[in-house]
């Protein structure tokens, strides 16, 4: 599960209002997504490309349940997800919906750098630097389920097994 | 060995002995809540998908509060799907009759030591009755309605204590709010049990909002150990507790992350600033900021406690010029109750807007929305940039003491100000 794009860089404590604002929670999700991040980065939808990978501070995440702040996120083609921590229920929408969402305290990179996640071995490099980071590893059964693509693939084997 | 009371809960529901916080465990749903905006609409086509069917619709609630009532037809629609979805599945539904975590707590769903998820990041309000209760996504509300259990890491327990007794004006809404700006918003992992003489003392309805509010610290809950209190709510809900509250406590010598020890009788009404509620301070501290509009609404600021705060300091009084004050009370139930004591008729004679239930303006669905520029004091949950409206909106959270004050002067307020002054 390798991902290697543009790195876009934002602060702590990015909510779900922020990524999925409320106003457009009715309408589908392309348009909700060309409004991600508008109230602190009017460009950032315009401008990111499938791959691209977010980084970001302490709290990712932070607020609603509301899973299309990982959708609006997805649709607009980002490949991975890095913070110095994230918010519990964004994590977990995150890895439902099958988007590598990793815990980089040391990360370091500017908006723009080429950046490569490698999940699986928990080791992020930025090819612009030079430099290489460790990430904190995901469990083993978590991990499964980002590689499957997410909770409904997951749950599909599940139930076959269980109906086989 | 000793173990939390979250401990004890997630234990029970996985069928463990006890559990230690970093496990992660797999734990059967005792009740499962999804609302229209994450509910019916996201989890109906995904069941299809599977092939598969609800677990246990007994188990399973859903309430419309997110999009009542509809103002155009993508909302209608969803509303509609949402009807349809519940009939076909057997699921009791609550439609348009109030806000999820509070209908919930109205019909006595929500009983000691059960282990519960709701599909909203407020799920923690369940926490008030003594159970585990935390918000996932719509996903994992698919996942858990398919099987019946859900995965969880078990949280460390931090404790809280507020010893003393509120001051007149100051309310479990101040506390969170301090809270917030005292312990950040990163508690991930975490679940918070909220204890001590001031929370002791409180209403159901109060204790609610403490829990609610562990959303606003990133915690996986928040949970206050139920009491005589929690019992007699939930008789005259009309499904007593049938088990034994002295099982569902945590033991005294129980390992926490952190014990934080609060004096209530010094806490003074706070106010957050924008972005953020944990850009709280002193009401107090505030200098001149104009208020256009005034919002009391929400799960965590619209309960009959709530109603009955911003009466007290909207008696007699009446809503400054170029301020509207918009109500819209969290339950049909509870605007009923405020009807027959007389509050509705303080609040509209003030000049309060009367909104119809559900959860309106804190979600930037429903009325209230505000314009570029304009400067909202709500007594929401959150106020994150963009949320109630225009990205360049300025949204203030306080107590309904607080919103209600700031309506009456046009600027914020201490509201102890008014509440002193006889009208």
């Amino acid at each position: 599960m390798n991902v290697r794009g543009r790195a876009f860089v934002f602060g702590d404590k990015i909510d779900t209002d922020l990524l999925a604002p409320g106003p457009y929670m009715r309408s589908p999700i392309k348009v909700l997504a060309s409004h991600c991040l508008e109230a602190i980065d009017p460009n950032f939808a315009s401008e990111v490309q499938p791959g691209d990978i977010i980084i970001a501070g302490d709290s990712f995440g932070i607020g609603s349940s509301r899973e299309q702040a990982v959708q609006a996120l997805a649709q607009l083609g980002v490949g991975a997800l890095l913070a110095k921590s994230f918010a519990r229920i964004f994590y977990r929408n995150a890895l439902n919906l099958g988007m590598p969402a990793l815990v980089c305290p040391e990360l370091e990179a500017s908006r723009g750098d080429d950046v490569e996640v490698r999940a699986a071995e928990g080791i992020v490099i930025n090819h612009t630097s030079g430099h290489q980071f460790r990430c904190e590893k995901m469990p083993a059964e978590l991990l499964e389920i980002v590689a499957m693509g997410g909770l409904m693939p997951w749950l599909e084997r599940k139930l076959a097994r269980e109906r086989a | 060995m000793a173990s939390t009371l979250a401990e004890k809960i997630i234990a029970h529901a996985s069928g463990r002995e006890r559990v230690r916080p970093g496990e992660i465990v797999t734990a059967a749903i005792d009740l499962l809540m999804m609302h229209d905006s994450g509910g019916p609409r996201r989890v109906a086509s995904r069941l299809d998908t599977l092939g598969a069917k609800v677990w246990d619709p007994s188990r399973v609630v859903v309430v419309s509060d997110h999009f009542v009532p509809a103002v155009d037809i993508e909302g209608a629609e969803i509303l509609a799907l949402t009807r349809r979805w519940a009939r076909a599945n057997g699921v009791r539904h609550y439609d348009a009759v109030g806000i999820c975590h509070v209908v919930l707590q109205e019909h006595g769903h929500i009983q000691p030591g059960m282990f519960c998820v709701g599909g909203d990041s407020h799920s923690p309000s369940g926490g008030a009755f003594g159970a585990f209760m935390m918000g996932v996504g719509s996903t994992d509300i698919t996942g858990a309605l398919v099987t019946g259990d859900i995965w969880l890491t078990v949280p460390q327990t931090v404790r809280v204590n507020w010893s003393g007794e509120l001051s007149a004006g100051v309310s479990a809404k101040d506390i969170m709010l301090f809270l917030c700006a005292k312990l950040g918003m990163g508690n991930e992992n975490q679940a918070f049990e909220y204890d001590g003489s001031a929370v002791r003392k409180m209403s159901m309805s109060e204790r609610m909002t403490l829990c609610n509010m562990s959303a606003e610290l990133g915690a996986a809950t928040g949970i206050v150990t139920a009491d005589a209190a929690t019992l007699r709510a939930l008789e005259l809900a009309g499904r007593p507790f049938a088990g034994d509250i002295a099982q569902w406590q945590s033991d005294p010598d129980a390992t926490c992350l952190a014990v934080h020890h609060f004096d209530a009788n010094t806490l003074e009404p706070q106010i957050a600033a924008p972005h953020s509620p944990a850009n709280s301070r002193a009401a107090s501290s505030y200098e001149r900021i104009a208020i256009d509009q005034a919002y009391i609404g929400a799960c965590t600021g619209a309960k009959l406690d709530d109603l009955h705060m911003a009466a007290e300091v909207l008696k007699g009084r009446k809503v400054a010029r170029n301020t509207r004050l918009l109500i819209a009370p969290a339950s049909t139930e509870m605007t009923a109750q405020a009807a027959a004591d007389g509050t509705l008729q303080i609040l509209t004679e003030a000049g309060a807007i009367l909104l119809p239930t559900g959860c309106g303006a804190c979600p930037g669905m429903g009325a209230g929305i505000v314009a570029a520029g304009e400067v909202c004091l709500a007594t929401t949950a959150r106020n994150f940039k963009g949320r109630m409206g225009s990205p360049d909106s300025l949204v203030y959270l306080g107590s309904p003491y607080s919103v209600a004050a700031g309506a009456v002067k046009g600027e914020i307020c201490d509201p102890r100000e008014l509440l002193m002054e006889t009208v």
